[in-house]
């Protein structure tokens, strides 16, 4: 036989059965309708079949077994028809939940590709490069520009700018200097560093990231599927009942009949339908949600935790604000970009982005330049030597700054890193730069309050003064700052306890363990990295964090008509039993109202597909 | 009484749960099984002198689950 993959016999047996329909209402039923169907039937069933069977060899009756006894019986009777919708539908439904299910599965993979692949350590006065599972703790690594530090370490010899966005999603690279520790996984920007090793392999933070993701995966999958729990007990009981039913009456056709109609063909598809097309509103939407676990939870939840950077925020600094004394606003920047022309530093690149901004492209480079390091750049433009950069740099040029302290001062509480540009005699002006708030991350959070999310807070890595105005200027009920990844799913930990169901909203790798570890992990995509991404139960896929009020409100909508779809085919499925039973339904009614019932159960979900659409300026506010 | 993880095909069905757990433990010498559905693995601890885990791997495969490795 011609193996065929799921979604190719989803899509033939789906041609067949339109097809049959087609010719059911046009010609009738004919020969070659039945055919059509019985091929439909054939298609579609022979994977139900096989399962079944596989699995009554151990003595399990699934609902495999039940649609599989009702197709045959109907084949049998001569009701093609319903034979080849209900596997139809049955197929159908497992093959849309199964394709939104494989998204959750592959975080570990990408994860994986993040680890280093190869350390260079000295060993008896040799530079090696071996694997860094062979790297022993108290062994001394070498890191060069562009590479990835292989263990947790403290810094021997050199100093660099570290990116360390994968443990703490801080993007802007940090300074590494003699004696401070350093994290495997990261990246060395600029610079080199010889580095010892303290933690290896499996000890590093880095690994734990990874087991913690690995674990806290399977912690979600016990919840038990309503469905499931009917069914265990629906599925044998119809069958015990017609087998009575035929010992008792002799009575072929009702006993089939019965199995037939009981066949709970609107029962199967209720929930993935609904699901499915409130993933699909989603989508539309930019909300990618992960499956009807996820969906079913969203709307339940009590407290939000966010992220910072790259989440609330943009995750880029920028030139906030520009303070001078005596000289003109773009004249001070103009000289300040010039002076950074050459260097790669994050707070550098915020200056001549805000200068080429107000000014046109600038080429004009410095005369001399000479980098600080902990300190900032002391370069020659124009003949004049400037120094740029932080106190520490002025004090050690002999330069008073202690009039303009306060101002300075001032702006740091703000959460602002203060750039002093001056020259020998003084200072010039203060930059002030910080990473953006993102435009909707105020009305999200007006948003989420007025859905009733009892409370919000922020987990930070960066420092507690930035988090702090941050999370002030938001209205954020509660903030943590310096928190590494444990720390996060520790403080999550807590909360989760006092409030109940809570979700997590971020975007670094250095979240991808709270995102795991709590009930939810939201991503935030356009800004995100792949593994919060996918490890992530909901992942924004735009950058607009407003968009997640809608998410949540999407999911009690669902969740509404999903529980509508049950109810109603609940009731359909009793009331055609007692029918069938008093024979008052025959064959044909019966499926004529099944029918229905599926059709009505499809159209309720697809309600959904407009959720957010009607009156989206008034619907918004009040979401 | 050992533990082995055997790594399956990806599982889309909740319902594979149920069969793979009720088809093991019918096996004497099997003390406990658990199905993880998200990273698609089973975890059987069992008697090895009872029960070999070829055995085991047998059965799994036998209800159309293909294993693709285990430790």
């Amino acid at each position: 036989m011609i193996k065929l993959t799921t979604g190719q016999r989803v899509l033939i047996s789906g041609l067949l059965a339109v097809t049959s329909f087609i010719l059911k209402s046009t010609i009738g039923q004919q020969p070659i309708t039945s055919i059509v169907m019985i091929a439909t039937a054939v298609m579609a069933g022979t994977p139900i079949l096989r399962n079944a069977i596989s699995a009554l060899r151990y003595k399990i009756l699934g609902i495999d077994a039940l649609v599989s006894i009702a197709v045959l019986g109907a084949m049998f009777i001569g009701e093609y028809w319903e034979a080849a919708a209900v596997t139809f539908l049955f197929m159908f439904g497992e093959y849309l939940e199964s394709k939104t299910l494989e998204k959750t599965r592959s975080s570990i993979k990408a994860l994986l590709e993040l680890a280093p692949d190869v350390a260079r350590v000295i060993r008896n006065g040799e530079e090696l490069e071996i694997s860094p599972e062979e790297v022993m703790t108290g062994d001394t690594l070498v890191i060069k520009p562009g590479e990835k530090i292989s263990v947790d370490g403290t810094v021997i010899e050199g100093s660099a700018y570290v990116n360390q966005a994968a443990i703490t999603g801080e993007s802007i690279p940090v300074s590494k200097q003699l004696e401070d520790g350093v994290f495997s996984g990261t990246i060395i920007e600029s610079g080199y560093l010889k580095v010892r090793a303290d933690r290896v392999g499996e000890d590093t933070t880095f690994a734990r990231i990874l087991q913690m993701v690995e674990e806290a995966q399977d912690k979600k999958a016990k919840t038990q599927k309503f469905l499931e729990e009917f069914s265990k007990y629906y599925t044998p009981s119809i069958i015990i009942l017609s087998l009575v039913l035929l010992l008792f009456t002799g009575d072929l056709v009702l006993s089939l009949t019965l199995l037939v109609i009981a066949c709970p063909g609107a029962l199967v598809i209720s929930t993935p339908v609904s699901i499915v097309a409130g993933i699909g509103n989603g989508a539309k939407h930019g909300v990618l949600v992960k499956g009807g676990e996820v969906m079913e939870k969203l709307g339940k939840v009590k407290i939000l935790a966010f992220d910072k950077t790259g989440t609330l925020t943009i995750g880029k600094p920028m030139v906030n604000r520009v303070k001078t004394y005596g000289l003109e606003e773009n004249e001070l920047l103009r000289i300040a970009a010039i002076g950074e022309a050459y260097s790669e530093h994050p707070l550098g690149r915020a200056i001549i982005n805000q200068a080429e901004k107000a000014l046109g492209p600038l080429t004009q480079v410095p005369e001399a330049s000479e980098i600080i390091v902990g300190q900032g750049l002391k370069v020659v433009v124009e003949g004049k030597t400037i120094l740029i950069g932080n106190r520490k740099l002025f004090a050690e040029n002999a330069v008073n700054i202690e009039e303009q302290e306060n101002y300075i001062r001032s702006e740091e509480e703000q959460g602002q890193t203060a750039v002093l540009v001056g020259d020998l005699s003084g200072l010039w002006g203060v930059i002030s730069i910080a990473d953006q708030v993102r435009d909707d991350s105020k009305k999200l959070i007006t948003n989420l309050k007025r859905l009733g999310v009892e409370k919000i807070v922020m987990l930070s890595g960066d420092n507690k003064r930035v988090a702090k105005a941050i999370a002030n200027e938001l209205g954020i009920d509660d903030h943590y700052g310096e928190l590494l990844p444990e720390g996060k799913v520790k403080v999550l930990g807590e909360l989760q306890e006092k409030h109940g169901m809570a979700a997590m909203v971020g975007d670094g790798v250095n979240d991808a363990p709270a995102l795991a570890s709590a009930d939810l992990g939201i991503a935030i995509g356009g800004a995100g990295t792949d593994v919060a991404m996918e490890t992530a139960d909901v992942v924004l896929m735009s950058d607009e964090i407003r968009k997640l009020s809608h998410a949540i409100g999407l999911s009690r909508a669902t969740v509404r008509n999903m529980k509508q779809n049950i109810y109603f085919a609940l009731l359909v499925a009793a009331t055609l039993l007692t029918g069938v039973l008093f024979k008052t339904v025959n064959l044909s009614f019966g499926m004529l109202v099944h029918e229905l019932s599926v059709l009505l159960v499809v159209i309720n979900a697809i309600r959904l597909l407009g959720y957010g659409d009607r009156g989206k300026s008034k619907k918004q506010v009040a979401l | 009484m050992t533990t082995k993880t055997y790594q399956l095909e990806t599982l889309t069905c909740p319902s594979c749960v149920l069969k793979i757990q009720t088809a093991l433990k019918k096996n004497e010498g099997v003390q406990e099984v658990e199905v993880l559905f998200n990273s698609s693995r089973v975890r059987v601890t069992f008697e090895e002198t009872v029960v070999g885990s070829g055995a085991l791997v047998r059965i799994i495969e036998a209800l159309g689950f293909k294993v693709l490795g285990e430790k």
